[in-house]
């Protein structure tokens, strides 16, 4: 008698891991599909931020903006006679 | 069990069918043997299912690892998970070079041979020539996969797939760009179409900035499609970002300073090294000519090469500094030996070592202020061979600077025991020797930080050795005072005279040799640490084979040297060390302005500027020269 109880509980047992395993699997998945969405919005947004990084970086090239600065705004370098040297 | 219960109707059914048409014959034969019927078919059921059973043991239990291998690999893929380099940003963390996505387009000629009707449609999108489109994937009919086009615009990927062309794809892979240009290119050097770095840092910190591409197992379809993301094997990682001592500020200085030189003489090529003395970082390094690294092609390969680096040329004058001071630390000299270099000339075995004038009698500061090669010959006369080696040697000339950079000289300094009878005094000005810009920068900024030679690094903090002192603090400090007479009224270089701070350096012109012998074609060199008071920079300035004009290296590179600084000094807030002939300066300009208002009425005024103290009317000069 016990014996059939027994294996009636471990047959029982049986599906329900079997059961549990196949849930695990798919939870697993569906995380892993979020996963990589996540990821992949991260790294959208990383390579949004590099490529603005680049594009400022290109603005800010050194000799844009000398050329900006002489020609567009007029500006020069203070010469000697446009310095005040102040004791300290 | 179907298949069972199938044959049993069967069997059952033609029993009766059987008994109608011929009833007779069936009464006449002998009893119908059921039993031994329904053995017979049983037995042949039992051998098929025995025979099912045992093809699913060996399916399930003894093949199952091969068979599983087999399923798999028609359905799940490993593919690899894309990872973008590090970024390289300058020292106050401005990008200098940036991985950016592309798109790669790529086809499927299988299915792309398919629809040849779509193939025109396609090479327009592509903007090729279709029958080059036919072609190409003509010869490719049997592979699955080819590259329509590399690394383009997003945009312009979305638009070629917009066509909706059966067949066509597009992956994502990164680009390198580099803001900066070509300014910073021989430093930064470029990556190949892998983004496997080529030259310069990129190359030399390959390993650092290269991400791990990471992988993941996907079931896809017939189609290549993915039908499910299974599993990651493993995460992509990232390439790590590197700060460089760089700074991009100077470095652009240095590069349009460069660049006006070189266009102003004529020159070849030259090159530029800054080195921050405290650190031994690299804060600008520039060459001429340079290349677009955001487009690189293999046209133009002999501007790739970072002379400052790599090219060995023979140092000049800038020699000088270091045989005076092998000479007092070996005690044979003082500063205020005097030295006879009447009549400018002195023999040096089968030739003469000359100097560009006669400067009659010279004191040791005077040899440098002068750059007398008749000097340098007699100072080093009294200096035992090994012990000059030696010394020169613990500069660092003759042995990698173990900067890290790839392809990086080491020089050319030979021992005592290869030196033939002139060898020695044709070291002391500079030839017979080879070293690199940077070598030259390093034992400068070695003077200037008291005697203690820092590795060169292009890492921002990347100081990995202790300090070698390589002489005593008080001898480089007394050397570092004789060079400053060079920018002086008298020297050779009033050119690279800095308002406001004292100056110290040390111009240097070197004929090139070629074949055996020198040619007609120089190369100028200034190297100056700056200011005198406590060294900040160490920069050496060398103009390859000027030909407009001078190729003195007062006049040539030392203006370089003097536009760089300036702005460095101002950029890194250095407080000038000299404010008496700033203020002298300003007020000779204050008194040359009211004399020129009231020159008219009165012209005698004009006498005052000429009646100022000297070193104003110097400072004045060079501030003029700008």
């Amino acid at each position: 008698m016990s014996a059939r109880l027994l294996l009636a509980v471990l047959i029982a047992a049986n599906m329900l891991t079997a059961i549990a395993v196949v849930f695990a699997r798919h939870e697993h998945r569906q995380l892993f599909i979020q996963l990589s969405k996540l990821e992949k919005a991260r790294d959208e947004l990383n390579i949004e931020f590099g490529r603005l990084q680049l594009e400022q970086a290109t603005w800010a090239e050194s000799n844009r903006i000398d050329q900006v600065a002489r020609t567009r705004l007029g500006m020069v370098f203070p010469e000697s006679g446009d310095i005040v040297v102040v004791r300290p | 069990m179907k298949t069972l219960n199938k044959l049993l109707s069967n069997k059952s059914s033609p029993n009766p069918r059987a008994g109608k048409p011929k009833p007779a014959k069936s009464r006449n034969r002998a009893r119908f043997n059921l039993r031994g019927r329904l053995a017979i078919v049983a037995g042949t059921l039992g051998l098929c299912s025995l025979a099912l059973i045992g093809r699913a043991v060996d399916l399930q239990l003894i093949d199952n690892d091969f068979y599983r291998q087999q399923g798999d690999a028609r359905f799940l893929r490993e593919i690899p998970i894309p990872t973008s380099r590090g970024m390289i940003t300058d020292r106050n963390g401005e990008p200098l070079a940036v991985s950016s996505p592309v798109e790669s387009v790529w086809g499927n000629p299988q299915e792309l041979l398919k629809a040849p009707d779509r193939l025109p449609e396609l090479a327009r999108a592509l903007a090729v020539p279709a029958d080059y489109l036919t072609r190409k994937l003509g010869q490719r009919s049997d592979k699955e996969f080819v590259y329509l086009k590399r690394r383009i615009n997003p945009d312009q990927a979305r638009a070629i797939l917009a066509h909706n062309i059966p067949g066509v794809f597009s992956q994502r892979e990164f680009r390198r760009f580099y803001p900066q240009g070509e300014a910073l290119a021989h430093v930064l050097g470029f990556t190949n179409i892998d983004d496997r770095g080529q030259e310069g840092v990129e190359l030399a910190f390959d390993d650092w900035l290269r991400g791990t591409p990471g992988a993941k197992k996907v079931i896809r379809d017939r189609r290549g499609r993915i039908v499910e993301n299974v599993d990651l094997v493993r995460a992509a990682q990232p390439g790590k970002d590197l700060t460089l001592s760089i700074d991009r500020r100077i470095q652009f200085l240095t590069y349009r300073e460069l660049k006006r030189a070189l266009l102003e003489t004529g020159a070849a090529s030259a090159s530029a090294v800054v080195l921050d003395v405290a650190t031994g970082e690299v804060l600008a390094m520039a060459n001429l000519p340079s290349f677009n690294p955001n487009n690189v092609n293999g046209a133009n390969r002999d501007a790739h090469r970072n002379r400052a680096v790599t090219d060995l040329m023979e140092p000049g004058s800038t020699m000088k500094p270091l045989t005076v001071a092998a000479a007092l630390e070996a005690g044979v000299i003082t500063p205020h030996s005097t030295f006879n270099t009447n009549p400018g000339w002195i023999a040096n075995g089968h030739y003469r070592t000359t100097d560009h004038h006669n400067y009659g009698v010279l004191d040791t500061t005077g040899v440098i202020t002068k750059s007398s090669n008749v000097g340098a010959s007699l100072i080093v006369h009294r200096v035992p061979d090994q012990a000059f080696y030696d010394f020169v040697r613990r500069f660092g000339y003759g042995q990698s600077t173990h900067s890290g950079f790839p392809g990086e000289a080491s020089g050319l300094f030979p021992a005592p025991a290869r030196w033939s009878g002139t060898t020695k005094q044709t070291m002391s000005y500079g030839y017979g020797l080879n070293v690199t810009p940077l070598q030259i920068a390093h034992a400068y900024a070695t003077l200037g930080n008291d005697g203690r030679a820092m590795t060169p690094t292009f890492v921002k903090g990347g100081q990995r050795n202790e300090a070698t002192q390589v002489v005593t603090p008080a001898l480089a400090r007394e050397i570092v005072r004789m060079m400053q007479t060079v920018t002086e009224p008298g020297g050779t270089a009033t050119q690279g005279a800095i308002l406001g701070y004292h100056v110290a350096g040390k111009t240097g012109t070197a004929r090139r040799a070629s074949g055996g012998s020198y040619e007609r074609k120089y190369v100028s060199y200034f190297a100056g640490l700056v200011p005198v008071d406590k060294p900040r920079f160490a920069m050496v300035v060398a103009v390859n084979d000027p030909t407009i004009g001078s190729y003195f290296g007062g006049l040539v590179a030392a203006p370089v040297f003097k536009h760089v600084m300036e702005g460095a000094l101002r950029l890194m807030d250095v407080p000038p060390d000299d404010i008496d002939t700033w203020l002298a300066a300003q007020a000779a300009a204050e008194a040359k302005r009211s004399s020129d208002h009231a020159v008219a009425a009165m012209p005698m005024q004009d006498d005052a500027g000429d009646a100022m103290p000297d070193d104003a009317t110097t400072a004045t000069v060079a501030g003029a020269t700008r």
